[in-house]
């Protein structure tokens, strides 16, 4: 049975696609990220499909589950690398990946991620902060 | 006038024949010297039709065809199955619609990606697609 890899960084999942995708394999993937963002406390989940030539309805569908469920997880996913052509092709198609952030390369994939986490502990700080001056 | 110029048949009947199909779509969309842009559309609309037809009909067969317009080389594609039909077209060919449990893209979707889409279903006797992409266009 294949099986895509998940790997770990630090507060980050870091998935690479590497075949186009089928069904049964992209359901597995989905089950198993969910599940990997809950062992492992992830914040983000970083995905790279810059080997992905064909994103159909299904496969958007299963992207844009993956961003909602790690989303109520606590974890932000951006997905990386999509091919010009593929882009195209999902716009035409009326798949617009809503909700999902995307990102041009890796490296812009890990900053966009880091920002919005950095955010988010920043407002942690922030009402943690309040909350110690209103204490005092 | 459309001429054929080679025919190729392919039976769908589980997951393995989807990715094999999908590899003969594209060797012959290369062949013709089809754009990226174009393959891409092309492999994700096949991609959508064989799946709609592994999930309501338990498969099917597709026939791959190079065709000719004279000055335009494409592919055609036939995808005929014996599963239930659709009982009414016109609503399977709106965004947003479906039966399965899906987002009801894949038919407007697809006659959105390729350049000739024709449909023809009769309930109880199954339902056969033909989409037609050219190599420029």
């Amino acid at each position: 049975m294949d099986k895509i890899p998940i790997l770990r960084l630090g507060n980050f999942l870091l998935v690479t696609i590497q075949v186009d995708l089928y069904d049964r394999l992209a359901l597995n993937l989905e089950a198993d990220l969910v599940q990997m963002v809950n062992k492992t406390n992830a914040r983000g989940v970083l995905i790279d499909i810059s080997a992905v030539t064909i994103v159909d309805s299904f496969m958007g569908r299963i992207i844009g589950n993956i961003a909602s469920m790690s989303k109520i997880l606590d974890a932000e996913t951006v997905v990386v690398g999509m091919q010009p052509a593929v882009a195209i092709t999902l716009i035409e198609l009326g798949l617009p990946l809503k909700g999902v952030h995307t990102a041009l390369d890796m490296e812009r994939g890990m900053s966009l991620l880091k920002s919005m986490i950095d955010i988010d502990d920043e407002d942690i700080d922030q009402e943690s902060t309040d909350d110690d001056i209103i204490t005092q | 006038m459309i001429l054929s110029l080679s025919k190729d048949t392919v039976q769908v009947l589980k997951e393995q024949d989807v990715v094999f199909l999908k590899n003969r779509v594209k060797e012959v969309a290369v062949k013709i010297k089809m754009g990226l842009v174009n393959q891409t559309r092309l492999l994700t609309a096949a991609s959508e039709l064989v799946r709609n037809m592994m999930r309501y009909a338990n498969g099917g067969v597709c026939q791959i065809e190079i065709v000719s317009s004279g000055r335009n080389n494409g592919v055609r594609l036939i995808f005929s199955d014996k599963g239930p039909g659709i009982p009414d077209i016109d609503a399977a060919m709106r965004d947003g619609f479906s039966t399965g449990k899906s987002l009801g893209l894949g038919l407007p979707g697809t006659k959105r990606l390729v350049n000739e889409f024709d449909i023809k279903s009769k309930v109880g006797e199954g339902t056969t697609v033909t989409i037609i992409k050219w190599a420029n266009g």
